[in-house]
């Protein structure tokens, strides 16, 4: 028995030798890509084969969130012809220093771009960035990029609230049909809206939703309620059930669970969703869904490098650019008309004769707004530091890529706002 | 014959102590058919080469200088943890409340960094924020002793609830102190000044914490098993009664053990908040505190012996990191490969104590 046991414990340091054996490649493999990484900045573009990128999310695919990056990330590897090889997935990265290491990891395995998906990736990137000035770290949802001075460094978004307007064109169609039919009086149409935090991103987000609803329903009013969580099924749940016990007729969320579609479609009330179509889980409730597709920016940052390129601090990715997409349109819950409506409305926003954040669409106190200072730089104390009123509308996403529209219009009523 | 096949055919015996080349062959011999199981289930599951699978664990942990330093980071916060558990279990005293603990020592560092960064000295600042961690995480530790001691309550009910009151205080201070408004995120404090960041040694980020960590092994391994104290704890977790008879004041005794048991907690809330991840959230503890039971239980409460515990429970967990990388697999499935090792682990611990004797058959005709 015990030459039994003492070979078994002989093969267990075999087999380590021969694993350790095995790794003593990779550092010398990173050293010679490392040169190969130096090539783009300094003059000779890099062909599609020196470009290796590496992709960090917060979770798997799992989270509606995370998937809609994978997508775009997979879609425009695709695109570019890149192998396999050409591209690496960290998932179930945290936001912490768990983020620096991943990144500075990503660095050392060869990649000469590294992207993050979560708002708290940003400083633990910028920290890396600072490490590696010849790797390229690009953003998404961050806010720094254009004050931090990092030329390595850069922050991409897109102008969903255009997107988010459109799915309102939507919703305002649908309570005008049910006001057709005699469900409930125009003063009765309320609409419910399930928000994460009252961070800037979800108050332009949920705005621009009341105001394309109220284009075509003018009588709308919504409230608005908060999980303080992204990602929180139960929270998100329970919201929405609030929402539309307290009379909601129609529902929309920004947290990336199924929490508030399936509260729908158990309720029987239509739902815009977010991220994504969830027709197959919700087909009675499901009308459309505004997304940001991730794949041009993908593209755009890999073309650069390869053409030896300055990449842009901030990227905002517009409905020209195909970064904002709306999903099909599920006719069976939607409006008759509601897709040649949305169309006529994209057109006119494409075309610069509609502005979603128009400043005689909306009052704030029962005043029109001619001015306001939003804090686009970001700091500790929250500083408003620039006038964001241009031309007779808020001018959303050109300052920098993240939204920093964060007003109370009149018609929205926040029933908590404890995050 | 049906008599016989009545009779066990496995009769469960209590060992005496086994000489520990023996004890090591036996656990030996489980990692082996851990990874046995292993291959049988990465083979059955994904059609992946079990050996390459092997090997990009090995990779995950120490492919490079880089993987190296962060293995040894994170075994320097879960041993740390670990450390700070061990003397309340030696006790019989079930803290389960770490999380909680390392929690409320890291509110405690970011507080100071926050309140504190650029209007002091940048030494004081630190020694600040060294008493400042310790402490809450003592206090943290204390509350549930002195009710123990005092009042006789359930100590693991009590070190759990504390567990989510912390955890609401750190979201709640997440709240106040957001940048930017609403986004329900810190981020890094005092990134530009780093103020209040513990110091880098030459340009190795993660050595100042292992180095903090060794110190307090070797320190927690006479504390235990050479000082008055260490005796005393000893003591009472063998049997109360006994401790009393001989004088030992036991609620003394559990209020001191868990006030050094809570401010290691803190300690570690320290090095996570002002060492590396320099923000405080509510999952930075990552659930080491639970973690750390483990460490401490499979190394029978020996700080030394919890070295190579905490160091296996580490790289498994950064293997299973680098397999879902590589083969592009959910997160799951490492962990699931962790499991069944860790299960043979434990569970070798079961042959080391106890001896399996088959009864033959042939006993009764004899």
């Amino acid at each position: 028995m015990k030459k039994i046991l003492s070979l078994a414990l002989v093969l267990v340091m075999v087999l380590g030798l021969a694993a350790c054996g095995g790794n003593t490649a990779a550092p010398a493999a990173t050293e010679a890509a490392a040169p190969a990484a130096e090539a783009p900045a300094a003059e000779a573009p890099a062909a599609a084969a020196n470009v290796k990128l590496g992709f960090i999310f917060l979770h798997d695919e799992n989270s509606t969130y995370d998937l809609n990056f994978m997508n775009g990330a997979k879609e425009a590897c695709a695109a570019l012809g890149l192998t396999e090889d050409q591209y690496i997935f960290r998932t179930n990265i945290p936001e912490g220093q768990e983020c620096y290491d991943a990144a500075c990891e990503l660095a050392d395995a060869g990649c000469n771009i590294i992207f993050a998906d979560s708002f708290g990736h940003e400083d633990y990137m910028i920290q890396a960035a600072m490490e590696f000035p010849d790797v390229q770290f690009c953003h998404a949802t961050g806010t720094k990029a254009h004050t931090q001075g990092l030329s390595n460094y850069h922050n991409a978004f897109a102008a969903i609230y255009e997107g988010r307007y459109l799915a309102g064109v939507a919703a305002g169609m649908k309570l005008n049909e049910m006001i057709e039919a005699g469900e409930f009086t125009a003063e009765e149409a309320k609409m419910g809206y399930v928000g994460a935090f009252t961070y800037a991103e979800v108050v332009s987000g949920y705005t621009s939703f009341y105001l394309g609803a109220k284009s075509v329903c003018p009588s709308v009013t919504m409230e608005v309620t908060f999980t303080g969580s992204w990602y929180d099924e139960t929270a998100e749940k329970e919201g929405a059930n609030k929402l539309i016990a307290g009379g909601a007729k129609l529902i929309s969320q920004h947290a990336d669970s199924m929490g508030a579609p399936t509260a729908c479609e158990t309720a029987g009330v239509p739902n815009v969703s977010y991220n994504g179509s969830t027709v197959a889980a919700c087909p009675n409730t499901f009308i459309v869904s505004s997304r940001i597709n991730w794949a041009p920016y993908y593209e755009y940052v890999v073309n650069c490098v390869m053409n030896g390129e300055a990449i842009a601090a901030d990227w905002t990715g517009t409905i020209a650019t195909g970064s904002v997409v709306l999903t099909d349109i599920n006719e069976q819950a939607a409006a008759a008309g509601t897709a040649d409506k949305v169309a006529e409305v994209k057109a006119d926003i494409e075309a610069g004769n509609l502005h979603v954040f128009d400043v005689s669409t909306f009052t704030v106190g029962g005043e029109t707004i001619s001015s306001y200072m939003a804090d686009v730089d970001t700091d500790p104390a929250y500083t408003p530091d620039t006038e964001v009123v241009e031309n007779g509308y808020f001018s959303e996403s050109t300052k920098r890529s993240a939204p920093y529209f964060d007003i109370q219009i009149d018609g929205i009523t926040l029933l908590d706002t404890a995050f | 014959m049906r008599k016989q096949s009545k009779a066990p055919i496995v009769h469960i015996s209590k060992r005496s102590a086994l000489p520990w080349y023996h004890a090591w062959a036996i656990r030996g011999a489980a990692i082996l058919l851990a990874l046995v199981a292993c291959a049988v289930v990465t083979t059955a599951l994904t059609g992946e080469d079990p050996i390459g699978v092997y090997k990009t664990m090995f990779a995950g942990a120490f492919g490079t200088q880089r993987k190296a330093w962060i293995l040894g980071q994170n075994l320097a916060i879960l041993l740390c943890i670990s450390l700070a558990v061990t003397p309340a279990f030696k006790m019989r005293f079930w803290n389960i409340g770490g999380e909680g603990q390392v929690l409320i020592g890291g509110l405690a560092t970011a507080a100071c960094m926050i309140l504190l960064g650029d209007k002091i000295p940048n030494w004081l600042l630190i020694v600040i924020m060294i008493f400042a961690s310790i402490a809450a995480g003592a206090i943290w530790g204390a509350i549930p002793a002195i009710c123990k001691a005092k009042w006789s309550t359930n100590e693991t009910l009590f070190t759990l609830m504390m567990n989510y009151v912390a955890t609401q205080l750190v979201a709640f201070f997440v709240i106040v102190w957001e940048v930017p408004k609403g986004a329900g995120k810190i981020g890094i404090i005092n990134q530009t000044t780093q103020a209040g960041w513990l110091p880098q040694i030459g340009s190795y980020k993660y050595l100042l914490n292992i180095l903090v960590v060794a110190v307090l092994t070797v320190l927690m391994y006479f504390y235990l098993t050479r000082s008055k104290q260490g005796y005393e704890i000893a003591v009472v977790g063998e049997s109360e009664r006994t401790a009393r008879y001989v004088g030992i004041n036991v609620g003394r005794v559990i209020v001191r053990t868990m006030l050094i048991s809570g401010g290691i907690c803190g300690l570690a809330g320290l090095l996570l908040v002002g060492g590396t991840d320099h923000t405080i959230t509510t999952t930075i503890a990552g659930g080491r505190g639970f973690t750390a039971v483990m460490v401490a239980w499979l190394a029978k409460f020996n700080p030394l012996v919890m070295v190579f515990t905490s160091f296996l429970l580490v790289f498994l967990s950064r293997g299973a990191s680098e397999i879902s990388t590589i083969y592009g697999l959910n997160h799951s499935f490492g962990d699931i490969l962790t499991g069944i090792i860790l299960f043979f682990i434990i569970g070798s611990e079961f042959f080391i104590s106890y001896r399996l004797s088959f009864l033959k058959h042939t006993k009764k005709e004899g």
